[in-house]
Parts: C-alpha cells; structure tokens; sequence
C-alpha cells in the first residue's frame, strides 16, 4: 500500500517522467485512435506500427544516436511511406485493401527486423535499447522523450480539436465533404499525419506489436458507453489515460512486470467490462431487456385470461381461483407464481381472500392487450387476407409489441371497428 | 433565368476500374426542372453522377454547371449520396449530420454561426424531422435516414441537387414527402437531377429524364424521351460490341484515349 502512495505523491523522477509519458501517449493514441476506428481502418493503425520499425533502425544507423527526435524523424518518414504505399495499392492495383495493408505491414516490419538484426551484430556499442521499441518499454524514458511526447500530444490534441468537424463530416462521409468543397485531401494528409505521430511515441512503451491495441480499443470501449462522438474522444482519451497509468504504477510496484503489456491489459480489461456493462449496447442490457419482454410478454397474457375468464361470466372484476386461471392458460408454475407477484405489486391485481382479480385500472390494462390483439387479427384478415385459422397465431405475440402510436394508426386504417374477424366485441377503454 | 443552362455534360468518356461505361455522353439540361436520370443496372447511372460532382476522373470530355467549371460554383451544388454509402452507426445526432450540410470551406476551423444553426432548424422542420433532432441517427428508419440526408442538402441552399436513389427503401409517407418537397425546388428555379431505377414511377415523378445505357439513348423534357422506341433501346439489352470493347480495355490495360486527345478542357457554351 505504500508502495501504491508512494507512485502517486510522484516525487520519484523516474516514476514522474514514465508516468506522465505514459499517460500522454496513451491519450494521443485513443484521440486519434478513434478516428480510425471510425473510418475502419483498424488494421491501418497496426501496419503503420509495424512499418515505423525500418525508420527507426535507419535513423540510427545514420545518425549514431538514440535521440528521441532524430529516431522520431526516421519513424515518420517510414510511416508515412507506408501510408502512402497502402492507399497507392489499392488505388492502382486491383489488389484489395485488406491485401494491400497485410502486404505493406509484412515487407516493412520485414526489412526493419533485418536492419534491427544488422545493428545488432555490428557492435558499435551504443546499440543496445533499440530493440525496445519491438515490444515496448516505458521504464527507460528519459526527460528529453517526456518532452518530446508532451508537445507531439499538445499538438495532436489540438489538430483534432480545431479540425473536430472537418474531421467529423469526412469520417462519417467523406465524398459528401469532397462535393461540399472541403479539401479533403488536406485533411486526409493531416489525420495521416497525426496517426503516425502519435503511433511514433506510443510504440517506445507498448512496442510495435501492441501498438494497434492502444489506438483501436480505447475508441471501441468508449463507443460502448456514448453515441456522441464528441464524449467518445473524451472517454477514449481518458481510457486510453488510465490504462497508461495503471501500466506505470503495476510495473512500478512489480519491476519484473513489463508496463506496454500491462497497458494493453487494463485497456482490454476496461473493453471487456463496457462491452458487456456499458447501457443500451452492452451485452448484459441487451440481456435484461429481453428478460424484460418476456415478463412483459407473461404479464400481459396473464391479464388476457382474466379478462376472457372474466367475460365469461359477464362480470368484468370476478375473483378467480389460481386453478381456474392455470387450467386456461398452461404455463409452469415459478413463472405464473412471479407474474401473479408482479401484477399485484403493480395493484393491476386484488387479492380476495384465496381468489383474484382484475383492479379497476388492472381492467384497462386487460382491455389494452386484448383489444390490440383483436385489432390486430382484423388487420391481418382485411389487409394480408388470412385464412381465419391462421389469424390467431399471427396476432399472438403482435399485441405485446404494438405502440401507442402504431395503435392510433391501426384505429385509423381499420376505422374504429366493434368485432374482430371471429365476432368477438373490440373493448375499447370507455 | 428560366431557360438558362444548369448543366452542360460535354463528350464525357468515363470508366469505372478501368472499364469504360460511358461512352461520349453529351447533354445539356435546363434549369428549373426535377430531372430523372434513367436505365438499367450498370448503365452508368451512378458514374455519371460522381463525374459531375468530379468525385472521379473522366477520361475525356467535361462538365460545366452554370456555364463554370465546378469549383466556381461548389457552393450552388448539393449531393445526397445513396442511403446505403454511409454507416449509420456513426456517433451522431440527426442535427449534427444536417449541420455537415452547413460545413464550408468559408467556416474551415470555425464553429458554426447562430443563422447556420437556424437553417439546419429549418430544413429539419421541412423534412419533419425536427422532433427528431436529438436523435441518434444509429435509431432511424430507412425513410427517416433518406429525409435526414434530405435535409442535411436542403441546408445547403444550393440551386443544382444532385441525388443517388433518393427513393429506394423507403416508405410510402417519406417518397410522397420527398417528392412534394422535389416540386416545390422545382418551383423555386432550382434543378433536381435524380438517379432513378424505377420506370414505373418515373413518368409521374420527373418533367425531363435522361436516358442512359452505357451511352446516352435520350435526354429531353419526359414527353419526348419517354417512349417505346428509346425505352427498348435503354433497357433491351447491353450494346453487344461496346462492351466486348470494354471488357478488353478493362483486362489489357489499353488506355481509353490516347494523350494527344482534346477536348478535357472546354470553356462551354454560356
């Protein structure tokens, strides 16, 4: 627990400069990440990773030094080579661009273990480290890189917030942009521009392979949870943020863990949790809903029985014996038991000593569902023509699902009728 | 002003990967009229359309709007892309896909204005779409989509709408809407070319149609254009040779046109 207070008072330097690094890569990668995930050019994002390797190795090659800003330089260069080779594939070949990104990805990353190789055997003593950028390693930013990545962010950040709805219009329809004047190639160029920077500093933690992981998911588990687009790069931003922070702090408090991995798994943990947790297009909401209409579904049938039951006896409110209801209606005992729970707790049912029935308001609800589903049975016999055998069971489950606005237009279309097809009175509320 | 040249298509060749589907496409078109562009499948409909909007690059001939080369007058020029070139899981809300309507090269960088905001208000009403403005366009109809496009071009207060399948998929409330709303462009002066499959309808929808079959059979106001003759010439099978043409060009790589060939730039005729 100390350990844990002692990583967030930051006085440590090291702890400081890596964590701080961290965050601000991780958050450049998700803004812009987003983008990507957006115009669904996921993979792009990972062969551009891939690609910025050779770069890297040249420039070290030619320069001798690990500066951040010259090996920056290098990683751009190629990056941007390899953008361009991607789009020049699928413009000029008929090779399609799944095709095209795994070909650029694999001749890049290819030539840049090569060249990493070379260096490596060459000897020249100072060579060692470069192979961190394969996989990754946060713990060995210096306050020069802290710098570098600070600005790049700074920059990143506000490319894409004072390009928001330029970027916004060409994600969502870029020929419309094109149509409507907007250069679009320009902004293209710049969101390219911007998607190999930020994977040129996020690769020094989380290293070439992870890469695609940092910049695609934050955006995936943000559009769990938000259909703004606006709060989406805020979210993805701050998942991307936390992820970057719980890598430092986990390989702070453990050396022997590896921080970019570390990142990438609070990121997919993170993702896992919105994709099931996260309202209306998570998992587990899509869950309880359905579990909503089928009680729904139970509830209504239920009132259906009363109701038939009921008029039957020419009495609108009569109480009914358990066995009465569950000789209509054949449906397991658990569920007609909480049914029965729910329709009291709703007080559309009245306990009269051991028998039910219908409340007054219990009443309207029941005349609700079976009047939809007696409009409905005329619908289908004057508009589809079915056969009167066949009308039932089509109107069965219709009567659950029926709005009140579609109800207004099915009174309508039908011109307020009084029977259904088989003779049976419509009920209407009053 | 009422006979004035909306459009001129001028000896347009294009091909779509490299294959040509139109061949020598010449036409001019009036302004003030709701204009179907008609024929079948593949007939070069769709190509045609991304030529005029110069989304893609002709082999040869040119297009003139308003007598001017299309960037002169991109601000009097409105697309509705087909309903289907978009992914309606995007995050955004019905207004903030009619505002892109309001996006300009003249606001580049800026935050829309107050009275764009009243326009994009506006066109929403005109549409009925305005009680769904909040709403997120993932949760639309196929026909609420189709009038959310509508709208996003409707703020864009343009003189020419060029629009791709308007009427496909959508419901018999929307295409009346549509139409009515078409009309009342037409009405105002401005000119609608529509992208159309359905012959049926055509008649009634449209007063001028252009007739399309990889070539251009007829362009005319509908009296004179629909009829059988040019109706069976449209849609009674593909030209035969042209097409083995294509099919080799496509495949050998030949080049359409050869470099010294003219007439890619033109001043047009107004």
């Amino acid at each position: 627990m100390n350990d844990v207070w002692a990583f967030f008072s930051f006085s440590d330097p090291t702890v400081r400069i890596v964590s701080l690094g961290t965050v601000f890569l991780a958050m450049s990668a998700s803004v812009v990440g987003t983008f990507a995930f957006l115009r669904k050019r996921a993979l792009v994002g990972d062969a551009i990773a891939h690609a910025i390797l050779p770069g890297i190795a040249i420039a070290f090659m030619l320069s001798g030094t690990k500066n951040p800003v010259v090996l920056m330089m290098g990683a751009l260069i190629s990056g941007w080579l390899a953008t361009w080779a991607m789009e020049y594939i699928t413009e000029k070949t008929k090779l399609s661009n799944d095709t095209a990104v795994a070909l650029v990805l694999s001749v890049f990353f290819g030539i840049g273990i090569m060249l990493l190789t070379h260096i490596q055997h060459s000897g020249s003593g100072n060579q060692s480290g470069l192979d961190q950028y394969l996989f990754g390693k946060a713990a060995g930013m210096t306050e020069q890189d802290l710098w570098t990545y600070s600005v790049v962010a700074v920059l990143l950040l506000t490319v894409v917030l004072s390009l928001y709805k330029e970027l916004k219009v060409y994600s969502f329809n870029p020929d419309f942009a094109a149509v409507s004047g907007l250069p679009v190639k320009a902004i293209r160029r710049i969101l390219n521009l911007v998607t190999v920077l930020a994977i040129a500093i996020g690769i020094q933690s989380v290293g070439v392979v992870l890469m695609a992981a940092l910049l695609i998911t934050p955006a995936a588990a943000a559009r769990a949870w938000t259909s703004s687009l606006k709060i989406m790069l805020i979210l993805a931003a701050l998942i991307g943020g936390i992820s970057g922070l719980s890598g430092s702090l986990i390989s702070y408090l453990s050396p022997a863990m590896p921080t970019g991995p570390w990142i990438v798994m609070t990121l997919s943990i993170i993702t896992l949790l919105s994709l099931f947790f996260a309202p209306k297009r998570g998992a587990l909401s899509r869950l309880l809903k359905q579990r909503r209409h089928s009680q729904k579904i139970l509830n209504e049938n239920l009132l259906k029985v009363f109701y038939k039951l009921s008029v039957e006896r020419k009495l609108e409110q009569v109480g009914l014996s358990v066995d009465q209801l569950q000789a209509e209606r054949a449906i397991n005992k658990s569920d007609f038991a909480a049914a029965i729970r729910r329709l009291k707790r709703k007080n559309w049912l009245l306990a009269e000593g051991e028998k039910l029935k219908l409340s007054s308001i219990g009443l309207v609800e029941a005349k609700r569902v079976v009047r939809l589903h007696r409009l409905w049975e005329m619908y289908l016999s004057q508009r589809l023509n079915l056969k009167e055998d066949h009308i039932h069971p089509n109107a069965e489950s219709m009567e659950h699902i029926i709005s009140p606005e579609l109800e207004a237009l099915l009174l309508k279309e039908l011109d307020f009728p009084t029977q259904d097809p088989h003779n049976s009175p419509i009920p209407y509320a009053n | 002003m009422e006979n004035q040249t909306a459009l001129e298509v001028h000896n347009l060749t294009a091909s779509y990967q490299r294959k040509p589907v139109l061949w020598e496409i010449d036409f001019k078109v009036p302004s003030g009229h709701l204009i179907g562009i008609l024929g079948p499948n593949g007939s070069g409909k769709t190509t045609l359309l991304r030529n005029i909007m110069n989304l893609m690059e002709a082999d040869s001939g040119y297009v003139k709007i308003f007598g001017k080369d299309l960037d002169e007058v991109r601000s009097r020029l409105s697309y509705v892309p087909q309903r289907e070139s978009v992914d309606w899981n995007f995050p955004a809300s019905v207004r903030e896909v009619v505002e892109m309507g309001r996006y300009r090269p003249g606001n580049l960088l800026r935050r829309l204005k107050s009275s764009d905001k009243q326009k994009v208000k506006a066109a929403l009403e005109k549409v009925g779409m305005l009680a769904y403005a909040d709403r997120q366009i993932s949760e639309l109809s196929g026909g609420q989509q189709q009038r959310v496009f509508i709208a996003r071009s409707l703020a864009q207060e343009a003189d020419i709408y060029l629009m791709d399948e308007p009427f496909v998929g959508v419901d018999a409330a929307t295409e009346e809407a549509i139409l009515s709303l078409l009309s009342g462009l037409r009405d105002e002066g401005k000119t609608v070319l529509i992208v159309h499959h359905d012959l049926q309808s055509a008649y009634q929808y449209f007063d001028w149609m252009i007739l399309l079959n990889t070539r251009l059979i007829a362009a005319g106001p509908k009296e004179e254009v629909f009829n059988s003759t040019y109706l069976r010439e449209a849609y009674g099978g593909k030209l035969n040779l042209l097409s083995k043409l294509g099919e080799i060009i496509a495949r050998e790589q030949f080049p359409l046109r050869e470099p010294d060939f003219k007439e890619k730039e033109g001043s047009g005729d107004e």
